[in-house]
């Protein structure tokens, strides 16, 4: 039997591994893309300039598609099919994420720049009670609009959000066989339709118990589509109390109620307010149901259980609606008051559920 | 050999199974109805929902009969009434599809973007970025869609139907553009891109890391691995999570009621003004309707209620099932 001894490399000679990274692009390489890039955008700009091609979508549409079919050439020429096919893919995938998120930027871009000019002091404080079609846009505001969305959007909220942590309390300390069916109706009821809502509190309060359009009527409506969004947020939040915070209580003699009243729902705090604003900015811009539950007014009505009222959502549909430029601008005002507002409570809420993890 | 045997000292009886009896005090039973009743008044809202629909609409729809479902025109307040939503359900559904067909292949590739390509420092704020999609009001996308992207997209619109115009749904017999349920179909596509995208981002994330890495380690590209592991993984995720798209898209009211003129005609045109929706009939309808108008109206507002709840439950129950049978495999 031979024996071949081999010398064990001696650890100074080797040099020191460096860390591969597979998928990450070289250096190299991302000279190399953008290279491509840059040919495609200047044989589109050749393109569109030799023929009668014209138009900025279209010519975007032309560079990213040349600039797909040159790398393709590329990439196959250099390395194989599969890398070619991955190449493919990675960029597209890349670009689906940007497709989804340019909109998003324009949206708000547009708003602000046409939201500004209408914009006045006056737009808080005055009504559309005296104005006529003739006034510039700065006569008279949205303060019915305002007042009426407030007491909307705040009556709606005191009728959803303790039903809605109540139906998840249900669901996260009262599992089973139940609690699916509950849980699956609760997500069904995401997807109702707004008019719906609107056409239901329409027919129950407005109809049936003739009790009239009013502001009580519309924040029923809101409810009833913000219901879901509480419920099943504040849910997601109740499950992340530890379990051994639940039965500390349970084993320390508290009877089940103290435990969640006193135990769950106060660990939970920070989670059911996000829940809560999450549910009050879905429901901030509704329109569809106002049209048939708050109806719409041009004056002040601080009174929600009796007569119709505005809202900031209904307020600016009626305005573009209504195609004279003054009142237009007015509904882009408006329109500029609502998304800042959404904007705005969307941030809240992801810095409260933000507060949550980190404690 | 030595065997550790546990033996109990004589006269210790050995340990009974001890039953654990719960004994609610009275404050506890109610706590618990009230808990329950609360969870109970989300079947109790759906089902009051179609009673009162129902019972509003019973008149106007024992009067049209089955007419109501294959009938175009919509004069509620002529003698006899002449309505139905043949047209509007139509239009509704080639809108969803239209918006489907764009926010389907966007949604799934940013889900892909955000679990497997993104960098770590991107993928957060990317996700914040897409569910914020979904707040912004239906009303703001209506006014964007009718002011800023519809007349953008009239050369876009011209384009196809001179060079793509053989296709029956990119024809146009005048050559007018706008107001159209191709505008409507993109402006809804993204109201329903942030579902779609947390729906399948959310089942993707479920398939098991090993068999990704399993994948990459057998020399598989990373499109290798999606498309061998992730996609056949997450495909009836993704088709739930079509659905539930779909029923939204169904829905969708404000932003279709200000783009679309509606003209209640069936056309697979959806280049040219005009098409249908129930949702934003309804909307349109409804402040200058009169009482026979609005009890059209409401058997309108039933028809859309009853479709979109059955596409919701159903998407439900295929998301549910593809996230239980992973929990499975798992």
């Amino acid at each position: 039997m031979t024996v071949t001894t081999v010398p064990s490399p001696n650890p100074a000679s080797l040099p020191t591994p460096t860390r591969r990274r597979p998928q990450a692009i070289t250096p190299a390489e991302g000279v190399r893309i953008a290279g491509v890039a840059g040919v495609a955008v200047i044989l589109t700009a050749l393109v569109f300039l030799a023929t009668p091609l014209s138009g900025a979508f279209g010519s975007v549409v032309f560079a990213f598609a040349a600039f797909v079919a040159l790398e393709v050439v590329d990439v196959s020429l250099r390395l194989d099919p599969q890398a070619a096919k991955d190449r493919t893919a990675t960029i597209l995938i890349t670009g689906s994420a940007g497709v989804a998120l340019v909109p998003l930027g324009f949206i708000v871009w547009y708003v602000v720049s046409k939201g500004i000019g209408g914009m006045h002091p006056g737009f808080f404080t005055k009504t559309l009670e005296e104005v006529g079609p003739l006034d510039p846009a700065s006569a008279g505001g949205a303060e019915h609009a305002i007042i009426g969305s407030v007491e909307q959007v705040g009556l709606a909220s005191l009728i959803a959000t303790p039903l809605g942590i109540l139906t998840a309390v249900y669901l996260s300390e009262y599992p089973g066989r139940l609690t699916r069916v509950v849980r699956f109706f609760v997500d069904s009821m995401s997807g109702i339709p707004s008019v719906v809502a609107g056409l239901f509190i329409y027919t129950l309060w407005v109809v049936r118990l003739e009790k009239g359009f009013s502001g009580l009527a519309a924040a029923m409506a809101l409810s009833v589509l913000m219901l879901p969004t509480v419920a099943r947020t504040a849910e997601e939040m109740l499950k992340l109390v530890p379990d051994g915070l639940r039965e500390s209580s349970l084993a320390l003699g508290a009877p089940k109620w103290r435990t969640v009243t006193s135990i769950v729902l106060p660990t939970a705090r920070s989670g059911l307010i996000t829940a809560g604003i999450l549910g009050v900015a879905r429901i901030a811009g509704e329109t569809a149901p106002l049209l048939m539950t708050a109806f719409g007014t041009d004056s002040v009505n601080v009174n929600p259980t009796k007569g119709a009222q505005s809202s900031l959502p209904l307020f600016v549909y009626q305005r573009v609606r209504n195609a004279v430029p003054s009142q237009v601008a007015r509904g882009w005002a408006g329109a500029l008051v609502l998304i800042l507002l959404v904007l705005t409570l969307f941030t809240v809420a992801r810095l409260f559920g933000r507060v949550r993890k980190a404690a | 050999m030595l065997v550790a045997v546990t033996t109990l000292p004589d006269g210790v009886a050995a340990p009974v199974r001890r039953r654990i009896v719960a004994s609610p005090t009275r404050a506890d039973r109610a706590f618990q109805a009230l808990v329950i009743g609360a969870a109970w008044s989300v079947l109790a809202i759906l089902g009051l929902i179609f009673l009162f629909l129902f019972m509003e609409a019973w008149p106007a729809l024992h009067q049209a009969g089955w007419s109501f479902l294959v009938r175009f025109q919509w004069f509620p307040d002529l003698t006899p009434p002449v309505f139905g939503v043949a047209a509007l359900l139509v239009g509704t559904l080639v809108i969803a599809l239209v918006a489907l067909a764009i926010a389907l292949p966007v949604a799934v590739g940013s889900a892909l973007y955000v679990n497997e390509y993104a960098p770590r420092w991107l993928a957060r704020p990317l996700v914040t970025m897409i569910d914020l999609l979904a707040a912004i009001p239906s009303l703001i996308y209506g006014m964007w869609g009718l002011y800023w992207l519809s007349p953008r997209l009239n050369g876009t619109s011209r384009w196809l139907t001179d060079h793509l115009g053989f296709i029956p749904i990119f024809h146009t017999s005048r050559r007018v553009f706008g107001s159209s349920m191709f505008v409507c179909g993109i402006v809804v596509a993204l109201m329903i891109l942030p579902i779609i995208a947390s729906v399948t981002r959310e089942v993707f994330a479920q398939v098991p890391r090993t068999t990704c890495e399993g994948a990459l380690a057998l020399g598989g590209t990373r499109w290798g691995m999606v498309r061998r592991v992730i996609l056949p993984f997450g495909r009836s995720g993704m088709v739930g999570a079509a659905m539930l798209g779909l029923g939204r898209a169904l829905g969708e009211t404000i932003a279709v009621a200000l783009i679309l003129s509606i003209n209640f005609q069936i056309t697979p045109h959806i280049l040219e003004p005009g098409g249908g929706s129930v949702a934003a009939h309804i909307a349109n309808q409804f402040p200058e309707a009169g009482l026979a108008g609005r009890k059209a109206l409401v058997a309108a507002g039933l028809v859309l209620f009853v479709v979109t709840l059955i596409v919701n439950m159903v998407a439900r129950v295929v998301v549910n099932r593809s996230r239980s049978s992973r929990g499975l495999v798992d």
